[in-house]
């Protein structure tokens, strides 16, 4: 039934223009088929509103996008096979949870019979068995957004948009639904396209990912590509912390100006004067700020140069009481030729 | 327990319930949707015809029917420009119409707006959530019921015979209602047929007007305002006409507009307690009614709607539009 | 300053004295057409009333010409406030629905007719009329209501519409509802009570609209009118006295709901 091959969404040059504002802007990507695929940006790169259009809420201003290999750039939202998460999870709120659920079915009109069947399975697949009988009202923010969930799963779409769904919730209860909803993913086993502004959220859950930045990709990937690799600056700060060096800093360390970025933890730091391991860049600097996080310290570096480096190191050993002799400590920085990227300025 | 341990969902790779062959209403709503322009004009269309058409459109045969005549021979219409109808209305009689009016108006505008400011600053400052809540109904109240049953309570109440004389009598002030009553153009027979009744009740049943764009105004003055010109040394009193008064300003104004607008219009109040000295609004009535001097009626009604137009603008400067 | 009480800081007693003085103002001449009715004084108001009686609401009752006007009015507000819904909402949803420059330029207009002084609209539709060689009827009536009722209803239904949100919409359509099934499922229960508060505050205020119904009206008489007539005639007084108090009842009742309406539904938003 599912080609393989045929990718469950394509845009092939996008764009979507406000006026002067271009939102999306040629945009061409190609999600695959039964892939957990997030799309990542600041606000206002364009990532929810490419989200947008494959849902049907946009029409672009140029460009095509099809589903399972089927044009749907005019077609409304209810004739494309796709569901969407909202980001306020848009319950109607005069019905109950189980009629919310129910919606899809009920509009195709099928039998009531079914149709309770079928919400029961979708409660307990959200784990939230038993408040059919609810109104949104009565439940939480993690319970709501499980309707929603259950609401868009009902009718067994190709394809399923989640647009930052998991925003509104507190740390803890994050981290616990971006288990459950991978967990679901692989279960039901279709396309998820999310959307996010949380790298950590996107490195987390994502099969494939792809940064946005002004109405642009800038590069796509797997999660290790894009950490390890970046291709462009931006995509070098905006995901995970990195350390850019240019120039004549550059020059000293590796003896090219070429610019490169150095990720955080990758970077050892030593007291001045201890020996550094043979085949290292290595360059000297001065500790200027400290912070203890439980899990591990952040040190801000000063190195010859001028230019501030972020060093990330676990606290195997070290104890909050050593750190608070460490600002202004004359250290070496050295770490691993391989680590160091090639980046392409913008 | 995980989601990991709940057991398998049966959850096909295919639909299991493709969609309904598109129904002519899916068509039809497809249609729609995608060209938004349509969308609009289908629901814009009429209300915009009837407001355009229907109304705008009598406005302008009004202005128009201003600009014939009446030919008194025959007793038609003329369908000429001509401004001779205006010329008419420059006639002293007429004249003596629209000051009337006007100068009702402005008495009628100057009292409510005194009478609403204790209980509009009452609701602003004093008043709590609930009791503020149920003073906004008492208000409003009065506003939707039936005005023409309200004009004739005070028919009533103003009646020779009825309770306010009796109560005057009670309290030996006839001399003062009679003082009144004989006064040269306001007074009357009885305060039920009178100037002074007249006004009365004007102010009477526009008083929720301007009760309410006050207290809005009032509302918007933050607490903090007051604190501070206390707290550098003003007595309330001195407060209030220096801060207060001049915030509440735009409020007075806005609800001015409708006490001016209301009265210069108004027919039904001088009918019912008046005598034979017309308004502008009994003289359009009579205008175009036995007489069928329909072009003299517009002519009169343009009077008020000129006016408004002025006083719009003189509010607008004032900056009266903030507070509605 | 010294604070007590409700936190507001106590109100000097002339100020809670003047703002009760006219809140008695407003509310208290209502009440004596109450006592009115009751009065066995056949052609004055003379107060105190010589004698109570009941007698007159059996008279109203069997007043042909009262139940004439009285039907007529209740026909003319229910057409008018049905087209006035229609006319509402659609205005007001293509106001919600689109940021264009016309909005400001619609409510202008819409709310015009109760804006400028009802004779002005009153004249306006009658030389219209009469220019078109329409004959007078229940429908100039109609037309002439439902002209300035249209803007309670749609300042009532933009303001639900406003409080809805977008995205339910989408959602709806997302989940496969076109834009019919939409309205039907989605948008119309968000509007219902809505809908119906700007529906009763317009009945009610069709219920009582004298000056504009005047000029478009020809024989026919609402109540309002014959009520106005009435204002002259010392013979049917008492009858009149009771006529009004009918309509005080029949304009309160409709308010009031709609009050309960608009308010309950804030508090659960």
């Amino acid at each position: 039934m599912n080609d393989p091959a045929i990718p469950a969404v394509q845009f092939s040059e996008v764009s979507r223009h406000f006026g002067d504002v271009r939102a999306v802007d040629g945009v061409s990507v190609e999600i695959l088929d039964g892939e957990f695929f997030t799309m990542l940006g600041p606000s206002g790169s364009g990532k929810t509103t490419c989200l947008r259009l494959i849902a049907g809420f946009e029409r672009p201003t140029a460009g095509r996008i099809l589903l399972h290999g089927k044009e749907v750039t005019n077609l409304p939202p209810y004739e494309r096979d796709v569901n969407t998460v909202f980001q306020d999870y848009a319950l109607f709120p005069h019905m109950t949870v189980g009629d919310n659920i129910a919606y899809a079915l009920m509009i195709k009109k099928v039998p009531k019979t079914v149709r309770a069947r079928r919400v029961e399975e979708m409660l307990e697949l959200v784990r939230l068995s038993g408040l059919a009988g609810r109104r949104p009202a009565q439940l939480s923010g993690g319970q709501r957004q499980r309707v929603a969930l259950a609401r868009a799963l009902i009718n067994q779409p190709r394809v399923l948009l989640l647009d930052e769904p998991l925003g509104a919730l507190d740390l803890k209860l994050r981290q616990q639904m971006q288990i459950e909803l991978k967990a679901i993913q692989q279960r039901v086993g279709i396309t998820f396209i999310y959307v996010t502004h949380d790298q950590e959220e996107a490195l987390t859950m994502s099969d494939r990912m792809a940064v946005f930045n002004l109405g642009k990709i800038e590069q796509i990937g797997s999660p290790s590509q894009i950490y390890e690799h970046p291709a462009t600056p931006f995509v070098a700060g905006f995901v995970g912390v990195s350390n850019l060096i240019n120039g004549p800093a550059a020059e000293a360390i590796t003896g090219s100006p070429a610019t490169f970025s150095i990720r955080p933890e990758k970077i050892h730091i030593i007291a001045r004067g201890a020996g550094v391991p043979e085949g290292m860049h290595a360059v000297k600097g001065q500790i200027r700020d400290v912070i203890y996080l439980g899990l591990y310290t952040r040190y801000l570096v000063e190195i010859e140069g001028g230019l501030d480096l972020v060093v990330v190191e676990q606290n195997l050993k070290t104890t909050s009481a050593d750190l608070l002799t460490a600002r202004g400590k004359p250290v070496c920085l050295y770490w691993n030729r391989e680590h160091v990227r090639r980046v392409m300025e913008a | 327990m995980s989601i990991l341990d709940t057991k398998p969902v049966s959850v096909s790779k295919s639909s299991s319930y493709p969609a309904l062959a598109p129904s002519s209403s899916q068509r039809v709503s497809t249609y729609i949707y995608q060209r938004p322009w349509l969308i609009m004009i289908l629901l814009l269309g009429l209300p915009l015809f009837w407001m355009i058409v229907i109304y705008l459109g009598s406005l302008a045969t009004l202005l128009l029917n201003s600009f014939y005549y009446l030919d008194s021979f025959t007793g038609l219409i003329v369908r000429q420009f001509t401004l001779r109808t205006y010329a008419n209305l420059m006639t002293r009689a007429n004249l003596d119409i629209v000051l009337r009016t006007a100068g009702m108006a402005s008495a009628v505008t100057l009292s409510t707006a005194m009478l609403a400011f204790p209980l509009a600053y009452y609701m602003a400052r004093y008043a709590s959530k609930r009791i503020k809540g149920f003073l906004y109904l008492a208000v409003l109240l009065p506003l939707w019921s039936s005005y023409l049953v309200r004009v004739y309570a005070w028919k009533l109440i103003l009646a020779k015979e009825g309770i306010l004389s009796w109560f005057i009598l009670q309290t030996h002030l006839d001399w003062l209602l009679n003082a009144l009553l004989s006064a040269p153009g306001i007074g009357g027979p009885s305060l039920s047929v009178s100037a002074i009744g007249i006004y009365i009740v004007f102010v009477y049943v526009w008083l929720p007007y301007m009760i309410l764009p006050i207290e809005a105004a009032l509302e918007r003055v933050p607490k903090s305002l007051l604190e501070a010109s206390g707290d550098l040394g003003a007595r309330p009193g001195q407060t209030f006409r220096r801060i207060v008064l001049p915030l509440a300003f735009p409020g007075v104004v806005a609800g001015s507009i409708f006490t001016f607008s209301l009265t210069l219009g108004d027919f039904i109040v001088p009918s019912a307690l008046g005598n034979s000295s017309f308004f502008i609004g009994q003289a359009v009535l009579s205008h175009q009614g036995t007489s069928g001097n329909l072009p003299l009626a517009a002519a009169f009604t343009v009077v008020p709607m000129a006016i408004m137009v002025l006083y719009l603008i003189g509010a607008k400067k004032l900056g009266a539009f903030d507070a509605l | 300053m010294h604070y007590k009480g409700s936190g507001n800081g106590a109100s000097p007693l002339g100020l809670k004295a003047a703002a009760a003085a006219v809140l008695f103002f407003l509310h208290g001449p209502v009440w004596i057409i109450l006592l009115y009715a009751f009065t066995t004084d056949e052609a004055t108001f003379s107060f105190p009333p010589p004698g109570l009686t009941i007698k007159w609401f059996g008279i109203a009752s069997q007043r042909n010409d009262f139940w004439e006007a009285l039907a007529l009015s209740l026909r003319v507000a229910a057409t008018a406030t049905t087209t006035a819904m229609a006319l509402g909402t659609l205005a007001a949803a293509a106001v919600y629905r689109s940021r264009f420059f016309g909005r400001e330029a619609i409510s202008f207009l819409l709310i015009l007719p109760l804006a400028l002084p009802g004779i002005v609209t009153g004249i306006a539709l009658r030389s219209a009329i009469s220019l078109a060689n329409i004959p007078f009827s229940l429908w100039t009536i109609v037309v002439g209501h439902a002209t300035f009722c249209v803007v309670v209803v749609y300042n009532n239904v933009l303001a639900r519409f406003r409080r809805m949100g977008s995205s339910q919409i989408e959602a709806s359509m997302d989940l496969g509802a076109n834009v019919f099934q939409t309205f039907r499922h989605i948008v119309l229960p968000h509007l219902a009570t809505a809908l119906l508060a700007g529906g009763m505050l317009a009945f009610a205020l069709s219920f009582d609209e004298v000056i504009v119904t005047t000029f478009t009206s020809g024989q026919q008489s609402t109540l309002p009118i014959w009520i106005f007539t009435q204002l002259t005639r010392p013979r049917d007084r008492p009858v009149t006295n009771v006529v009004a108090l009918y309509v005080i009842g029949i304009t309160f009742i409709p308010i009031l709901l709609a009050h309960r309406l608009t308010m309950e539904r804030e508090e659960t938003a």
